[in-house]
């Protein structure tokens, strides 16, 4: 390599961040004397425009070579400098970044000792950099296709924005029908829209747009490939009801005689074996529960066969897996309510049929509920009197549940209370609560009309329910008077922590997505990329990022599927040139970083070469690097024996000599 | 054994997780000892045995490898590879008569930030009881 290694460093203030907690000056007169280093230089915000523009003028004016940059971490500006250095004709691998901000100032009190190590982070860096090379960047195609994974309001939002910007694509729904959480609920707050009536219509547009290929019941069960050409195998599951025939007569469903308890309903209801989730299910199209059917499991049965005037019923239906190509994802997995049960067994563990949870309220108050709207109990069908609602059940309680702040409790149990004291004239409400948390337009006023309305808020927990007579007892705390209270309830509402939905660890694990150690998934960045994830085309939406209510939900939705329009009205994209690369002449051929790659990106292919000595024309292995597939993660630079394949922009060298820097 | 040693300890951090915790670390401005100096690499799997002797031989008084925690590589199986060669590493360290206790590989996600704070002042503790 014939590059000069003129390099140019340059230090960053962040303000105070950095200026503040080691000397800025100091590590600057390091840099001038460092191996290699023509200039060096400090600015308040480097990378504001008068930042970027002083290293572009430095560059010009020093005929600068490569650049050092000591500021904030690389995952924060490195896409920003790189930008920049497109201006200069500096190619843009030609920078590293000496991450003085999050590794040095922000992490280390002694002065001394910080400007110490940040020196060191530029002197590793500089050293790094001087064994870089110009990179250029490959282009990529991009299927303009989008796939969303779940059909709750998230991906349902997600979904038809993607498909009006003219976008395909296709939703996969694991339950026979979209709709998620959001169709459980009876009212909505702060409006008090019913939330059937703001969400079917969405659900029909869904079946109904053009661009949307919906597949319920539907499981995506393998994800190959990378940001804009993943492979997708999406497992439709045996519906044992054809439903290109099927109209969804509903003949079947009366006539089916084995009932099982609806999930839909939580537990509340039975339905039959052969079933829609709830009357507005989209596909309105029924399913066999093959866990339910007797016809099924033992043969004898067949009335859904005999009564379909159609013929649609075949019990001979298998799975089929469906291969899809697809250029962006959309993970909208979202929640489950918490197991209260197994964590609370002063509440009686489940033991008391009037012990119930917040969203099993919302289908004894949902009109196409079991009890038609009517608010009843469970375990005699009478309209209660008092009802005790408990907030915080497994949210902010890292003992027996979790530690975060479900986030929607609070407002959905005012909702609660509201929808009691009218339902229920001469009803009473108290509401057990940690504090009373609502941010969000309108949400404060709507608990402040809740408590004139005659809800009763009493601060403390509830540490015991038990039985006397036909009522439930509740003891607990009232904090602010300090002194135990007992109320005899009717019926309570446990308003329970949201924890990340049933297999939604697997669904990150495939797309290799992180989460966080309650199992949301993780954003690329909390504040400035939170649809991003930290692999490439893959976009989250709703509550499997974390709890959030319903207009947060849409909001987030809408924001992912702008990333998404954004990705697919490209062509092509630019792809990382950090990539493996081979040295032929250097290459046995042995094969040991095949099996290594994750991506099978790497191929042995014949080669033509010339034997050593004799000089005959012979054909050799030698490895091959997909530049598509790699994503540079350099396991095979380890596996390989002569060091054929390097990995670049993280050379061997280069790393090397980011290690010897620390001892010169 | 000098109280005020501080040993210089090198740390390789794969992008996806551990550096990211790092950055979270920062982020909340949660303190560790100065002592770890950090190079980034994309994956724990990228760390070639070669840099830990170098850095050995350079002169490190501790060297760290840290990745994603098993199962959750960004690359799906890297951190699987780097598992099985470090157990080596650790055999071949010993037996070139370097304390192995010198050398630590970790599973530190990106939302683990406490966890990077942790680990670091507990190394940098160890190495620095274990002397020059």
């Amino acid at each position: 390599m014939a590059l000069s290694n003129k390099t140019g460093v340059f230090i960053c203030h962040c303000g105070t961040n950095i200026a503040g907690a080691l000397d800025v000056h100091k590590v600057v007169d390091a840099s001038r004397a460092l191996p290699g280093v023509a200039y060096a230089a400090d600015y308040k915000y480097l990378c504001s425009e008068p930042g970027q523009q002083l290293i572009l003028d430095a560059i010009k004016e020093h005929g600068l070579k490569r650049i050092v940059i000591a500021s904030c971490s690389p995952r924060m500006h490195e896409i920003t400098f790189r930008k920049m250095l497109k201006k200069s004709n500096i190619n843009e691998y030609l920078l590293e970044i000496a991450n003085i901000r999050e590794q040095a100032s922000w992490v280390h009190t002694d002065f001394d000792k910080a400007t110490e190590k940040a020196i060191d982070l530029v002197r590793m860096a500089v050293a790094k950099v001087g064994k870089s090379e110009p990179l250029k960047a490959q282009a990529i195609p991009i299927t303009k296709r989008a796939l969303v994974i779940g059909g709750g309001i998230a991906g349902i939002q997600a979904a038809l924005d993607i498909a009006d910007a003219g976008h395909e694509v296709v939703l996969v729904e694991r339950e026979c029908s979209i709709g998620g959480r959001m169709v459980m609920l009876d009212k909505t707050f702060p409006t008090l829209d019913c939330s059937a009536c703001i969400s079917t219509p969405k659900m029909v547009d869904v079946s109904a747009h053009p661009n949307i290929t919906l597949m319920t019941s539907s499981e995506v069960e393998e994800v190959q490939g990378y940001i804009g050409n993943f492979k997708v195998k999406v497992r439709k599951k045996a519906t044992y009801v054809n439903h290109d025939i099927c109209t969804g007569c509903g003949l079947c469903e009366e006539k089916c005689p084995f009932k099982v308890e609806s999930d839909f309903d939580r537990g509340l209801s039975k339905r039959p074996a052969i079933y829609k989730l709830f009357p507005q299910a989209v596909p309105a199209k029924p399913v066999i529960d093959k866990d339910a059917c007797v016809k099924l499991k033992t043969g004898k049965c067949g009335v859904c066969l005999k009564i379909c005037p159609l013929n649609c019923i075949d019990y001979e239906d298998e799975d089929k897996t469906v291969e899809l190509d697809i250029g962006a994802i959309v993970v909208a997995t979202g929640y489950k309510p918490a197991k209260w049960q197994s964590m609370y067994n002063e509440y009686g563990a489940g033991r008391f049929e009037d012990v119930i949870d917040g969203l099993q309220f919302e289908r004894l108050v949902n009109a196409s509920g079991p009890t038609e709207g009517k608010i009843k109990r469970p375990s005699d069908g009478k309209e209660p009197e008092t009802v005790v609602i408990v907030k915080c059940v497994g949210s902010r309680d890292p003992k027996k549940g979790h530690a975060y702040c479900s986030r929607a409790c609070c407002m959905y149990a005012a909702k609660h209370a509201h929808q009691i004291l009218e339902k229920l004239p001469g009803g009473r409400v108290f509401i057990f609560y940690i504090d009373i948390r609502t941010p969000g337009k309108g949400y404060e006023e709507f608990y402040d009309n809740t408590r004139k309305d005659g809800a009763v808020y009493v601060r403390g927990r509830i540490s015991r329910i038990f039985r006397e007579g036909d009522t439930l007892v509740c003891q607990g705390e009232d904090s602010l008077l300090g002194r135990q209270v007992r109320i005899n309830a009717d019926l309570v509402v446990l308003e329970t922590a949201m924890e990340p939905a049933e297999g939604s660890a697997d669904v990150l694990n495939m797309l290799g997505c992180a989460k966080n150690d309650d199992g949301w998934a993780q954003e690329a960045h909390p504040k400035l990329r939170p649809v991003e994830t930290q692999v490439g085309g893959v976009f989250l939406a709703g509550v499997c990022q974390g709890p959030k209510d319903i207009p947060d939900t849409v909001a987030q939705a809408s924001a992912s599927a702008a990333k998404v329009i954004g990705l697919l009205n490209k062509d092509e994209m630019e792809t990382s040139p950090m990539i493996a690369a081979v040295a032929a002449d250097k290459c046995s051929g042995c094969g040991a970083c095949e099996p290594i790659c994750p991506y099978t990106a790497i191929t042995l292919e014949k080669t033509p070469d010339r034997e050593p000595g004799t000089g005959k024309k012979i054909e050799r292995s030698v490895a091959n690097v997909n530049a598509g597939l790699c994503q540079g993660c350099g396991a095979c630079t380890v596996a390989c024996r002569t060091g054929a394949i390097d990995l670049l922009g993280f050379r061997n060298t280069q790393i090397l000599q980011e290690v010897d820097a620390l001892w010169q | 054994m000098a109280v005020d040693y501080e040993p210089k300890i090198i740390a390789f951090c794969c992008n996806w997780c551990t550096y990211t915790g790092a950055d979270l670390a920062g982020l909340n401005r949660m303190k560790y000892p100065e002592n770890v100096r950090v190079v980034r690499v994309p994956c724990s799997g990228r760390v070639n045995p070669q840099f830990i002797l170098r850095a050995f031989r350079r002169g490190a008084d501790g060297v760290m490898v840290c990745g994603c925690h098993p199962g959750d590589c960004h690359y799906s199986t890297g951190n699987y590879f780097t598992r099985r060669r470090f157990m080596l590493m650790r055999e071949l360290l010993e037996f070139n008569g370097i304390d192995p206790r010198r050398f630590h590989a970790r599973w530190i996600s990106g939302s683990e930030a406490a966890k990077f704070r942790d680990t670091v002042t507990e190394v940098t503790q160890l190495i620095r009881s274990l002397g020059k």
